[in-house]
């Protein structure tokens, strides 16, 4: 085995470890209270965590294109929509702004 | 049409604009992991077996000759560390599916067809065949896409000119708005964000998603009164 297939198959291994091991911690645990509150915000606040550096540290483009998406967001539109809104205001806020 | 199909079918036709957004992503990292000598197959095997973007584009950066796969593994689990909570909250929803499927889905878990479950655990009960139609094309994709850059290299410039960088942005912008429930989550979000922007700033590696998770489930957790309904 090639080092290259060793480093790809540590990296496959740790990763899996992560990803099996998030319900074994929950295994008869009982979600309620302020646990149940806990893990409601699990979600939003992950996805609120990774694209905070983007939107909030990267450029002035990225901030606006973020309020912009959303506002479109807000407004209920479809998903497709909102995405769009993102990438044209982001590549037209690039070029007004750079 | 039976029922799996059906939500096979509505899994694929979210995860259709996603699926555009990666494949430029997916030929990019190819492209950028043939330039560090892994050939076509290594770079199909390590986006089919790890199948995490960021992580992917963080090895790349740290790969060279000779291949640190020590310090590969350990990079690895650090910036896929966020999956243990994503795992966690994602167990809940898994209570109408079968136990023999949970490890090939935890194997499937990427962040965006994590995102489009949890959005649609919110209505109604996740179901076999709308997670797969998640996961499988983004499977697929992101497989196909990375070897193709491998192979066909450079001729596809640069995915930020045509602003497919920010599309997860955006994307994860429009699922947030659907955990919307007024100023608590604004306070949630608001710590989260703060938190994780100013550890990518100060904090080494890739802490940032883990440390700005944990403080907005620290925040509503201390929001919480005894007896509210959740």
């Amino acid at each position: 085995m090639t080092v290259t297939i060793l480093a790809i198959l540590g990296m496959a291994l740790a990763t899996y470890a992560t990803r099996a091991s998030g319900p074994y911690l929950m295994r008869g645990v009982v979600v309620k209270g302020r646990l149940k509150a806990a893990l409601d915000a699990l979600p939003p606040a992950i996805l609120m965590a990774v694209i905070a550096p983007t939107i909030l540290t990267t450029g002035l483009a990225e901030s606006i294109a973020a309020v912009l998406t959303a506002a479109v967001a807000f407004m209920r539109a479809p998903l497709v929509v909102t995405v769009l809104t993102g990438v044209i205001s982001v590549v037209l806020l690039r070029m007004v702004l750079s | 049409m039976t029922s799996t199909a059906r939500e096979f079918r509505q899994g694929l036709l979210d995860v259709l604009p996603i699926l555009v957004a990666a494949a430029p992503i997916g030929l990019l990292w190819g492209t950028l992991a043939a330039s560090k000598g892994l050939v076509p197959f290594e770079v199909w095997l390590m986006s089919a077996t790890v199948f995490a973007g960021a992580a992917q584009f963080v090895a790349i950066e740290v790969w060279r000759d000779p291949v640190p796969w020590v310090l590969l593994t350990v990079t690895a689990l650090i910036v896929n560390i966020r999956h243990v909570l994503m795992g966690a909250s994602l167990s809940r929803h898994l209570g109408g599916i079968g136990r023999r499927w949970h490890p090939f889905m935890m194997f499937l878990m990427a962040d965006e067809n994590w995102a489009f479950s949890e959005r649609r655990a919110l209505k109604t009960p996740l179901s076999l065949g709308y997670y797969f139609g998640l996961a499988l094309p983004m499977w697929i994709t992101w497989t196909t896409s990375s070897i193709t850059g491998a192979i066909v290299g450079r001729s596809f410039g640069d995915p930020a000119a045509y602003g497919f960088d920010f599309a997860f942005s955006a994307m994860f912008i429009g699922i947030l708005v659907g955990f919307w429930k007024g100023s608590r989550t604004a306070a949630i979000l608001g710590s989260s964000a703060v938190a994780a922007a100013l550890s990518k700033l100060y904090v080494p590696g890739a802490w940032y998603i883990v440390i700005g998770g944990i403080v907005g489930v620290l925040v509503a957790a201390l929001l919480y009164r005894e007896g509210e309904r959740s």
